[in-house]
């Protein structure tokens, strides 16, 4: 290893502990056995930048309010339990730094939109993965099995790569206004998943699937308004995927 | 109170789970019951890979992936189970496939294998690549492929549905499976679901160490329910540590990291592996390679201004290697570290990763209650069982095929069982153990709060059951547990309603965690030799004479009420593999 990387690394690790910031969080709270109504409240909290947004409910919900009520798991954005509204746009709170949220300012948390409420950040998931269900997620195949796996080469393989990265967060469905508007829209995360079979070379019912989204609840429904490429966690290129499940749909090719 | 009926009734919906629910269900009355919603499991954080000697990329077998498992575990291994995982990987792999999982390809178009820690060619000449995998995301694929079958399948799953009990009743002088008891935690509602079998595979524990790469929720939900239930746990003292967890964090920066090529380095820049294991260097076993850590650390050649850490560089190694074949941990290093790891080395220690211990399973997933006798419909896979086919130390990518060979087994057989099987009665006022906890936990108003009873209990636990363990250390931490427990009693929580009372949540999960650590340094105080993950500072050699056994630890409650750990040995099962030196 070069002595210019070691030299950077030690600077680095050198750096001082870091400092801890006075910032506040106004969290939309609700509980229905206390109040119909949802309300914001304020909380400060002295943390260190550098914490997710994930520690700071953790410490609210640890040292200050145990009825702070919020889903979460793994804390490094591959469970997808803990999508929500930070600042007005969609990311999950275990892979947002609070230094990137400009912590001067209050930070606001609030539940993901178009689902319905039942706590604090806590929504009703069932129909964000009906809609998920109703798309086919699965392989597909007819005929008898091969005994050894099914040849893809690494190309066809990449073709569908993208969408395999999914994690059913949520965050770009709730991201966009035609789910807002209307609840029966598949939303992009569905379409995601449908993508990630009908340009899996090994499927065959990429043909059903297309008529699915074909409805009128379907992918016509987008407005390309990128809303969920810029909420996918991930870094799917969710719009894009949806663009050519249409395009698909056009041309029956895929 | 809601009673529900089911054939079978499956525990956890991570990979185990959801590979015997697509068993199960196609010839039983299947439910699962699932604390997180099904893709939500930890499953989905494993990374590098899944072993299986496909030989698609060069010469292997499945007898070498046999020797491997055994000597990773120190040869704690059941030897007959070992057979059984390498065996059967083949099959997995390409079921899995079968299925649809995205394996990453080779140019022929078959899938990809890569090297990994302690997978040798011909019993350690050389690493091999044997590791199946799909980028750095191998347990993400098998999550949702197992999920995108049971819906496939029509699997009915209840989500956010907490196990909390495992109802047993005697009946000709057998205990035998009657149900489980769950806290919906939507509703707050205890309901009862009987069945003829059930199969815990509710993962791991390793939430009571500070620095973890686990999921705050793998609180050992299951292992608790079975030890209250007077069920031993097997082996609980051997924990692993990962080598390369991000610094202070804990979170998982895989093998396959080294597998592609990167180097572990010290604050000289030393790639220090090559003075523990000449032959398989950073592919060490996982015990070798962080003990070798902490080893460089506490002789002062860490990095950084506390000398705490080393660094795994990837910068020799090719932008496009990285982005093509490890995207999601170089990420994590940008995300959470700030670091660019195309030109910088990442700070990392070792970190608590894997439960090689938990509830004794015989080869068909049965549990047992003692060293030989099965629980009559009762089965556990997955990180909550112990085969043992991991022994003292388990091997990177042994556990995505372990929950699938395992849970295919455990599926297959639960549902055999309860074609044949009668509903077994309920015991008495099923739910009263439930309902006595949580009412006792909404209604208490001690003063002791969860937060700092689990820092506590981490603290103590990071501190002394880690890499380096002794006497001193270990009656530290059994005292010190011992005062957590009694401090419990008197634990309070601030959320007194019904509807998504994580609060209450956290504090049952905080009870498990107490009582599974309890029985690890309780287990690890009694095993005075060091063996794979298990490391005795004041007993440093494996003891084959004394110690070649498995630990079976009961909890027995007294007459007055008082608890205690008691421990019983069971042997170790060998077939053709002696015991040798383990040198890497």
């Amino acid at each position: 290893m070069s002595s210019a990387v070691m030299d950077k690394a030690e600077a680095e690790a050198k750096q001082p502990a870091s400092h801890l910031i006075t910032a506040t969080f106004r969290i939309r709270r609700f509980n229905p056995e206390v109040s119909e109504e949802a309300s914001w409240e304020d909380f400060q909290l002295e943390i260190d930048p550098k914490e997710r947004v994930l520690d700071a409910l953790h410490q609210i919900k640890w040292e200050i309010d145990g009825t702070l009520t919020f889903r979460r798991s793994c804390a490094h954005g591959i469970c997808g339990s803990d999508a929500m509204r930070i600042n007005g746009r969609n990311r999950l709170a275990c892979k947002t730094l609070i230094k990137d949220l400009n912590p001067d300012q209050p930070i606001t948390v609030e539940a993901i939109k178009g689902l319905t409420l039942l706590k604090d950040l806590v929504v009703d998931m069932e129909p964000f993965f009906q809609a998920y269900r109703d798309v086919m997620p699965f392989l597909v195949t007819s005929g008898n099995e091969p005994t050894r796996e099914r040849l893809q080469s690494a190309e066809d393989r990449e073709r569908f790569d993208d969408t395999t990265k999914c994690i059913l967060c949520a965050a770009c469905t709730s991201s966009c206004p035609v789910f807002w508007n209307d609840g029966q829209y598949f939303g992009p995360a569905a379409i995601v998943n449908a993508h990630r079979f009908i340009f899996d070379s090994r499927d065959e019912a990429g043909e059903q699937r297309l008529e699915i989204l074909n409805d009128k609840d379907g992918v016509w429904r987008c407005r390309t308004v990128f809303n969920c490429t810029e909420a996918c966690p991930r870094g799917i290129e969710v719009t894009k995927a949806i663009q050519e499940v249409k395009r698909a749909l056009i041309t029956r090719r895929f | 109170m809601k009673i529900h009926k089911y054939d079978t009734i499956i525990v956890g919906a991570g990979g185990a789970g959801m590979r015997a629910a697509i068993e199960s269900s196609k010839n039983s009355r299947t439910a699962v019951l699932t604390k997180l919603y099904p893709t939500r499991s930890h499953t989905g954080a494993a990374q590098g890979g899944m072993a299986a000697a496909l030989a698609n990329v060069e010469e292997d077998n499945w007898e070498w992936h046999t020797f491997d498992t055994i000597k990773g575990g120190d040869y704690l291994v059941d030897q007959d189970a070992a057979e059984i995982l390498a065996k059967e990987a083949i099959d997995s792999v390409l079921d899995l496939e079968k299925m649809g999982l995205p394996f990453n390809r080779t140019p022929d178009g078959t899938i990809d294998q890569r090297r990994f820690g302690g997978h040798s060619r011909n019993h350690g000449e050389a690493p091999v690549r044997r590791s199946c995998y799909a980028a750095d995301r191998t347990g993400h694929m098998i999550l949702q492929t197992l999920y995108q079958n049971c819906v496939k399948q029509g699997v009915e799953f209840y989500n956010e549905f907490y196990v909390l009990d495992l109802l047993l009743t005697e009946k000709d002088g057998v205990r035998r499976t009657a149900g489980v008891v769950a806290y919906d935690l939507a509703s707050g509602e205890i309901q009862v679901f009987r069945a003829k079998s059930v199969v815990f595979a509710s993962g791991g524990n390793g939430k009571f160490f500070k620095v973890s790469s686990n999921a705050h929720t793998l609180t050992g939900d299951g292992q608790a329910a079975a030890l209250r239930r007077g069920l031993p746990l097997e082996d609980m003292e051997f924990f692993q540590f990962h080598p390369t967890g991000i610094w202070k964090m804990g979170i998982l920066l895989t093998e396959g990291a080294r597998g592609e090529g990167g180097i572990l380095r010290n604050r000289d820049g030393e790639r220090f592996m090559e003075t523990y294991a000449p032959v398989m260097k950073d592919l060490a076993s996982r015990d070798v390679v962080s003990r070798a850590i902490y080893t460089e650390i506490r002789e002062g050649r860490g990095c950084g201004a506390d000398k705490d850490h080393v660094f795994l560089d990837l910068t020799h190694l090719p932008p496009e290697q990285l982005d093509a074949k490890l995207p999601d941990i170089t990420e994590f290093a940008r995300t959470y570290l700030g670091i660019e790891p195309y030109t910088d080395p990442i700070p990392i220690q070792p970190t608590a990763h894997y439960a090689m211990g938990g509830i004794p399973t015989n080869v068909e997933g049965e549990v047992l209650s003692d060293n030989t006798t099965p629980v009559p419909g009762l089965y556990a896979a997955g990180e909550v069982a112990c085969v043992s086919v991991h022994g003292a130390n388990r091997l990177g990518t042994n556990s995505l095929l372990d929950i699938n060979v395992f849970g295919r087994r455990a599926g297959i057989a639960a549902a055999e069982y309860a074609g044949g099987a009668e509903f077994v009665e309920l015991p008495e006022d099923p739910t009263r153990f439930v309902e006595d906890e949580v009412e006792n936990l909404r209604d208490a108003t001690g003063t002791e709060r969860v937060v700092d009873i689990r820092r506590a209990l981490q603290q103590t636990m990071d501190k002394n059951v880690m890499v380096f363990r002794s006497e001193q250390t270990l009656k530290e931490a059994v005292e010190q547990i011992g005062d957590l427990r009694k401090r419990y009693k008197n634990i309070s929580v601030q959320d007194k309603g019904k509807r998504f009372n994580t609060d209450l949540l956290e504090a049952l999960e905080l009870g498990n965690l107490l009582d599974l650590a309890e029985v690890t340094a309780v287990s690890a105080l009694a095993r005075k030799e060091s063996r794979g993950g298990h490391y005795r500072e004041d007993f440093p050699d494996r003891d084959d004479v004394n110690f070649m056994r498995h630990t079976m630890a009961f909890r027995e409650v007294g007459d007055d009420g008082t608890e205690s750990i008691r421990l019983d040995y069971k042997p170790v099962v060998q077939t053709r593999y002696q015991p040798m030196e383990r040198k890497y």
